[in-house]
């Protein structure tokens, strides 16, 4: 029998002898050992750290030129903002800075806006910081009394405060508006539609798997276009309704179905003795949903709600193809203006677009990822 | 006995039972439904009678008299009608949505590995990338890449010319060097233990950066290392025929003479070989357990074969130059800007979601398959691709498919930028001139509806095979 077999086998290799002594590893500590093991562990990330470095000196130090040392900080006019070299023109931005917020509003009205957003602004942290007390009262504030009372604010009411036409109206206050409404909206809409499609009831089922599925089937846009030009056409004329009524109702509609799904996943993860407790306790079927699923079913997927909400605000923006002037679409209105048109005009409008939504956006993003964690301290081993 | 449990049983009325009630609830529904259904028929026949508005779809047939700049198929304004602009719309919809879905694919993949790679720096730059991108709504970037970026770019008289990109090249002697400094610094780093940590890195980072410059001479053929820094590119003279400016991106136009079939066939075969030989490679593991280089093999097939081909046939295809003929360019083909800005939008936005869904689905690969992996042996790019991600795609199939919906539905913002998309064509231009816009809006949602229904259909029966057969 040769070495290199065991039993019939032929194998590769055996070893006879012991190995050697390994030499101690090399530094495990202190920077440069944190270097070799992040950056340069293998020759591919060496090539990618050097590569991604290169990068990084690329753009960074152009944009920060562009952005805050070259930027024309204040000018009456577009002139400096058009000599070759300038970076971005915060200037325009400060000149059209009140049309970005309210855009047409009468300038003497202002307040009004203001006052409304920062009603919002307090009764939101109300019901989102964890700490704060009375939520009930807190919801029933910003999902009854606020709207109300929003409207009149900006509306105007007789006697009392001025008309505002709803066309004179624009800016940020319309994507705030138009999400707000969308929010106050679609979550008890959605709710119904989530408990209408585990319903046991056929044609409640039916329908409301319809609407969600068809809804989610189609671009928002699509909807943005049905509400504005099929919706005057379904009511009698005496009845049109106003041109910035019909994207809310659209934006409303199509953010429910999204928010249905939403729902129906937390409801899905009720456990079923949940409903069986609830049922052998006498509740009704409203009891049971209002007292024992949703408080449950909602806390879990507030992650998923907050998501939804990111969606639309940004989906917010496709109402200017209806004609209303949001934020982004004053941007793009603003941009044109011969006083200031050149050639960082539009960059600079964009970036503090992008700014503006990004902010929001990643607020919310970093609030549902913090809910997560607390959320999932319960279920955490 | 069975009486008496009946009489056991409390006595309900009948407008208390469950099932009754369920009835009076859905004829209820029903009722306030088909009142609002009659209302909005009647309402819309009235008002459409009233304002003129067509109420059937002659207009179909009807001569459309409008352009469109993107046509798949035969049109002109002249002879095809609003019938056909429809199918213009819905296949430039499609084609950019294909487009931008492989990009997104691919961006969205090498995104979401990065993010979980153990390079810090790569994974911060992913970090970054993924925050930035899916906070800013889709429009925005839209409007930014078409106005801010291809817009401005020159006019067609001063037009970008990209420079010709020379492979194995005249600076020969630096490709070379580079190539064996940078071998050298990394084969020291295979030696690490025979020295301290901050050599390692030193020669580490040494041998990348050889090696970056070795690329960047060989492709760019510039003067050394200076051109890798990306200064040297546009200052290298030679034209390939490839133009930038702002109408586009023109490229030479490739005619085809008649021997060119053999390309394709050759392609065809390419596949095939492929394919038999990934069946062959499989048996062979089967049987012995060795694998098969599939992936490399199928690579130089389907590249190899056509180019053999290709000068087999005596080089069938001659390139059309474009020129610049007055204030535009005659011949080459043409790719729109609004076509580039809305592939890149929906591309990169999309993408920063698909990383999302790859780093979960990675992730939720439990750490017991990568370690089962690792005390197999196998290296970290055999563990992701043998164990890892089969897993993973699984999860990640699911909401990928979503996401795909989602460009394509997300592809109609093409209305803001004028790209001639299903929604600019169709639900715009034909709306605004026919009028009819119950049917064109119906229509549309209707495509809509199709593309997404059909998508959830296949999905269903995939998510069907796919699913873990358990016990």
């Amino acid at each position: 029998m040769s070495d290199q077999t065991i039993g019939n086998k032929q194998v590769a290799f055996v070893r006879r002898d012991v190995t050697g002594t390994l030499p101690a590893p090399i530094m495990t500590r202190g920077l440069p050992a944190w270097l070799r093991e992040n950056m340069f562990s293998t020759p591919l990330s060496g090539v990618l750290t050097l590569s991604s470095i290169l990068l990084v000196v690329w753009i960074v130090p152009d944009m920060f030129r562009y952005l805050f040392t070259d930027a024309i900080w204040s000018a009456a006019d577009g002139a400096p903002c058009r000599a070759p070299g300038a970076g971005a023109c915060w200037a325009y931005v400060g000149a059209k800075f009140e049309y970005f917020m309210y855009g047409s509003y009468p300038r003497s009205q202002t307040w009004r806006v203001n006052l409304t957003l920062v009603i919002g602004a307090v009764l939101i942290l109300w019901l989102l910081l964890p700490q704060a007390k009375k939520k009930g009262l807190a919801a029933l504030m910003f999902f009854v009394v606020y709207p109300v009372a929003a409207f009149f604010l900006l509306r105007g009411l007789d006697g009392v405060l001025s008309l505002v036409e709803t066309n004179l109206w624009g800016g940020v206050l319309v994507s705030l508006l138009v999400a707000a409404v969308g929010i106050v909206v679609s979550l008890p809409l959605g709710v119904l539609l989530a408990l209408g499609r585990r319903s046991q009831l056929p044609f409640v089922k039916f329908f409301c798997v319809l609407f969600i599925e068809f809804v989610r089937g189609v671009p928002l846009i699509t909807v943005l276009f049905m509400a504005n030009t099929m919706l005057p056409l379904f009511v009698p004329q005496e009845w049109t309704p106003d041109r910035m009524l019909r994207p809310l109702i659209g934006v409303s509609l199509f953010a429910a179905a999204y928010m249905a799904e939403v729902v129906r996943g937390g409801l899905q993860a009720m456990p079923k003795g949940q409903f069986e407790g609830a049922m052998a306790l006498g509740l009704s079927y409203w009891q049971m949903m209002r007292l024992i699923i949703l408080p449950q079913a909602l806390t879990t997927v507030i992650p998923g709600i907050v998501n939804s909400f990111i969606a639309l605000f940004k989906d917010t923006t496709l109402v200017a193809i209806v004609g209303i002037f949001d934020f982004l679409r004053t941007v793009e209105t603003a941009r044109l203006d011969p006083v200031w048109a050149g050639p960082t005009i539009s960059t600079t409008g964009y970036v503090f677009a992008a700014i503006f939504y990004w902010v929001f956006c990643f607020a919310m993003s970093r609030y549902s990822q913090m809910l997560e964690t607390k959320l999932a301290a319960g279920r955490r081993r | 006995m069975s009486q008496v449990q009946m009489r056991d049983r409390p006595h309900v009325p009948w407008w208390n039972e469950p099932k009754n009630r369920g009835y009076v609830y859905q004829g209820l529904l029903f009722i306030v439904l088909a009142f609002f259904a009659y209302e909005a028929v009647t309402n819309a026949s009235n008002n459409m009678r009233a304002r003129g508005i067509p109420t059937d779809f002659s207009f179909w047939n009807k001569t459309a008299g409008f352009d469109v700049n993107l046509t798949l198929i035969e049109y002109s304004a002249a002879a095809s009608t609003y019938g056909q602009a429809f199918w213009v719309g819905l296949l430039n919809t499609l084609l950019v949505a294909v487009v931008s879905i492989v990009f997104a694919t691919i961006v969205g993949f090498a995104i979401g590995i990065a993010r979980l790679s153990n390079n810090w720096i790569v994974a911060k730059l992913a970090t970054v990338y993924v925050e930035t991108l899916r906070n800013i709504p889709l429009l925005l970037q839209l409007l930014f890449w078409y106005n801010a970026v291809l817009k401005p770019l020159p006019n067609p008289r001063d037009a970008l010319a990209v420079p010709k990109i020379t492979f194995l090249v005249p600076e020969f002697a630096p490709t070379v060097i580079c190539l064996a400094l940078g071998l050298g610094g990394w084969l020291i780093t295979r030696r690490a233990r025979l020295i301290e940590g901050v050599a390692v890195i030193i020669a580490n980072a040494f041998g990348s950066l050889l090696m970056l410059a070795a690329l960047g001479v060989w492709l760019f053929g510039g003067s050394g290392v200076a051109s890798v820094l990306g200064q040297g590119v546009v200052a290298f003279g030679g034209k390939a025929g490839i133009y930038l400016h702002n109408r586009g991106l023109i490229f030479p136009e490739v005619h085809l003479t008649d021997s060119a079939w053999m390309m394709g066939a050759a392609l065809l075969a390419a596949i095939a070989g492929a394919i038999a030989f990934r069946v062959w490679a499989r048996r062979v593991q089967r049987s012995t357990g060795e694998q098969q280089p599939v992936g490399l093999v199928a690579t130089i097939l389907i590249i190899g074969l056509p180019l053999l081909a290709y000068f087999a046939a005596g080089a069938p295809a001659s390139f059309a130059l474009p020129e610049l003929r007055g204030f535009n360019f005659v011949g080459g083909t043409r790719i729109l800007p609004e076509f580039a800005a809305l592939m890149f939008g929906l591309a990169l936005y999309t993408a920063s979601f698909i990383a999302e869904i790859v780093r979960g689905g990675i992730l939720s690969v439990s750490k017991g398959q990568t370690e089962a992996a690792n005390a197999l042996g196998l290296t970290r790019a055999q563990g992701l691709k043998l164990v890892v991600v089969p897993q993973a795609m699984r999860v990640i199939i699911p909401p990928l498919t979503n996401q795909y919906l989602n460009l394509t539905k997300n592809s109609s913002l093409a209305v803001f930028i004028g790209y001639p998309d299903l929604v600019q064509v169709f639900a715009g231009t034909v709306l605004n001139q026919t009028g009819a816009a119950v049917q064109v809006i119906a229509i549309t949602m209707a495509v809509y509806l199709v593309i997404s229904l059909v998508t959830s259909f296949v999905m269903d029966i995939y998510n069907k095979r796919m699913s873990l057969v358990e016990r």
